[in-house]
Formats: C-alpha cells, structure tokens, sequence
C-alpha cells in the first residue's frame, strides 16, 4: 500500500495531465479563442441578401483573414440583414469606400465576407459602415434563372406573363451588380 | 400458457425491485455526504486507484486509436482528394464519440470490474457487516468514495484519451503520411467548436463515469456472497456498464444534435 502523500502527488499529477489535455484540446484543436480576444473594431454592412454567412463567419481582405462576423440582425424598417464585423485593431488603414461582398469558399464551401479596398483617404473606424455591400450569390436561384431562361426564350403564355417579368429584371439587376463588382 | 406469463411478470418485478435497489444506493451515496475531512483521502485513494491506475491503458488505446482513425480516413479522403480534412476526421469523430465511448468502455471493464469484486469480496468476507458492528457505516467508508473516485476520474480520463488520440492522428497524418502540419491544425480549428464538440464530448463522459462506476457499485454491494456470485457479478458490470454506455450515448446524441 503507498503512502497518502504517494497516492496525493499521482492524483495531483493526474488532474494537471487532464487539465493540461483539456487545454490542448480548447485552444490547439477547437482554436478556442474568446477567452483572449485580440482587440478589434466593429464595422456594419448592410446586405440584401446573406445566403449561408453564420455567426463566426471569416471576413477576409484579399484572401487574408482580417476579422469576423459577430452579429445578424434584420433592419426591421429595410428588411436588409445588418451584418456587424469585428475587423483586427492590426488592419486599421482600410479605406473607408471600400466594398464587402458575400462570397463562397469552393463551390459548396462556407460563406465568407470579403472587403475590396478602394481609394479613399479617410479610413474605416469602430462603428462606421461600408456604404457598398453585394448579396451573396445563391446557386440554386442562379440555376433557377439559368434553367427558366434556358425552358422558355420564346414561349409567352399569358400565365407565365407576369411572372416572368420580376426574374429577368432580377437577372439583369445582378449582372449589373456583378459588373459593378468587378 | 399463463405459467409463461406469470415469469414474465415475476422477472419485470425483479428487474423493477433491482432498479430500486440501485436508485436508493445512489440516493443514500449523494445524500449521506462523507465527512470532509475523513472522507477527502479516501476519495483521492479511489481516484487514484481508478484513475491513475486506468491512465496507461487508456493512453495507450487513444494513441492506437487515433492513428487507427488517421490512417482509415487518409486511405478513404486520399480518393476523393481531400486528404487535408484529416484533421477534422479525427478531431471531431473522437471528441464527439470515440474520446467518451472508447474511454467508458475501458474504464468499465479496467476499474469497474475491480470495484465490483472489490465490494464484493468485502461482502463475502463480511467485512462490510463487521463495519456496521463496529458503527462505521460501510456506505461512507467504502461506497460513497468509491463512487465519488470513479465520477471524478471518468472526464479526466475521457480528457486525456482525446488529446494522445489527436496526436497519435498527427503523427501518422503528418509525420508519416506527410500531409502539411499548418493545414492539418488549421482546419482543424475552423471545423471543432469547443462547446459543440469539446464540452458536449466532456458531458458525455461525466454521464458515462457516474452509469458505470453506479452499476459496479451496485453489481457488488448486492452480489451473492460466494465465488460464484462474485464472478457473476462481475460479468454483469462490466455488460451492463457496455450496454447502457452505447445506449446511453444514442439518446445523448439525439438530444445534442437535435437540440432538445
């Protein structure tokens, strides 16, 4: 049989094991990093449409993470969804003209929010906001679009009169938008 | 005809008194707290002698098991050329289910199993009646710490069994098969949320610790004083303590993704 003291420094060396494998686990794998946030500003778009862009979600600048989506809230008077980004006190020089878009990591991956510096000279503060946002771009309306397109060029029945005439004004309104983008 | 029925009916009375029997254990455990002072050391010898005891076998099963894991996962992603969400794999199979599971299972048939025969052999022996002669209520001295132990030691195992199972992945993942170390942590981290997967994996285990070393400590307490009863006892800890960790982790997984 050991002694007390024995079976008390195991138990004890056993508890920091645990601890320690339990902090390898919070910040080495799940990448746990709210306990220690690093400092940041908070930037507000507003998008017409955010398809899948979640809570958490990256906000990226040339491919370079610079920050992420803290909050998603509905205007409730625009019905546009108020996107809020904490962007790295790091990046503190970006021009405040710039335009953020929603796009798509991959073809199926997660939604992302990217910044386009322009050219001004007055920069981006905690609690400004970007003047220029695009939708995201969602697959299944662009086949939507694509395939009503495709069906019917020269069919004009009277039914689908009405109806037809909001998508292709969308169509062409997101061609611009796409255009603008670019 | 009605004989069939009358033991079906005699065999759900059983089952039902067993269950009582097991209820008013835990009840008496959790109520009737052990003195502080005299109770703590008994706690620490008991996590010693379940936990500490229990580290190198469970270390050296997560170890093979997340290299297992790892090496499974390359074979099958290589194919579809997604090699890099390694890391996820593994991460999230083994803090979701194989870290709780795995860990439970062993820790039933390691320390479980012990404790039954333990308890048991203090019964046929009638050590436990000799207590209670000498006004020393065996449920405090000997259940109560025995229980505490295990509860205690069940999360901090299941803790340890992740972490050496994500690094036995790395070290197959990355030193052997060569895959890039920064992808492999990196996504990692973009696909783990710690409390979806890292606390819920911990609440499993907690769950797990206090099924089976209840169903050990019971198995003993109540095992037939002799050689046989403890032998049979002890068969049924360590299948009963399987069975209600599978089940269990069924209906615990339901509740988290469906998010009761």
């Amino acid at each position: 049989m050991l002694s007390q003291r024995t079976i008390e420094s195991f138990v004890g060396l056993f508890l920091l094991a645990a601890i320690i494998a339990l902090l390898v686990l919070a910040f080495k794998v799940s990448g746990l990093t709210s306990f220690f946030k690093p400092e940041s500003y908070a930037v507000v778009a507003n998008f017409d449409d955010i398809g899948q862009l979640k809570v958490r979600s990256p906000v990226k600048m040339g491919g370079v993470l610079i920050g992420e989506v803290s909050s998603i809230v509905l205007d409730p008077t625009t019905f546009k969804a108020v996107v809020k980004m904490n962007i790295n006190d790091k990046f503190n020089d970006i021009p405040d003209d710039s335009s953020a878009s929603i796009l798509t990591a991959g073809l199926l991956g997660d939604n992302y929010v990217a910044l386009t510096p322009m050219y001004s000279q007055t920069f981006l503060k905690n609690g400004s906001e970007i003047q220029e946002a695009h939708s995201a771009m969602i697959l299944e309306k662009l086949i939507g679009q694509l395939i009503y397109k495709v069906g019917n060029p020269g069919k004009s029945s009277d039914s689908n009169a009405t109806s037809a005439t909001p998508p292709t004004g969308n169509i062409n309104k997101e061609k611009t938008e796409n255009g603008a983008s670019k | 005809m009605i004989s069939d029925i009358a033991v079906l009916g005699r065999w759900g009375i059983e089952t039902l008194r067993e269950l009582g029997k097991a209820g008013l254990l835990l009840l008496r455990v959790i109520f009737r707290l052990p003195d502080l002072r005299k109770g703590f050391p008994l706690v620490l010898q008991q996590i010693y002698a379940e936990g500490v005891l229990s580290l190198l076998i469970i270390v050296v099963s997560g170890l093979f098991i997340g290299m297992v894991v790892a090496l499974q996962g390359y074979h099958t992603l290589v194919k579809f050329g997604a090699a890099q969400q390694l890391g996820p794999l593994v991460a999230l199979s083994v803090t979701r289910e194989l870290g709780p599971v795995v860990t439970a299972l062993l820790f039933a048939g390691r320390a479980g199993s012990a404790v039954t025969a333990e308890i048991g052999l203090m019964k046929a022996t009638d050590q436990l009646s000799s207590m209670e002669m000498m006004a020393v209520d065996p449920i405090r001295r000997v259940i109560s710490p025995r229980l505490w132990g295990g509860f205690i030691s069940m999360p901090l195992l299941a803790m340890v069994f992740n972490a050496v199972a994500i690094y036995g992945a790395y070290l197959v993942g990355v030193k052997w098969l060569g895959l890039d170390a920064g992808a492999f942590w990196s996504n990692m981290q973009s696909s783990v949320d710690f409390h979806l997967d890292v606390v819920n994996g911990l609440i499993k285990s907690l769950v797990f610790g206090l099924v089976v070393i209840w169903i050990s400590v019971f198995q003993g307490y109540y095992a037939a004083p002799t050689s046989a009863g403890i032998a049979g006892a002890t068969t049924r800890t360590v299948v009963y303590s399987s069975l209600a960790v599978l089940g269990l982790d069924f209906v615990l997984t339901a509740m988290m993704i469906g998010g009761w």
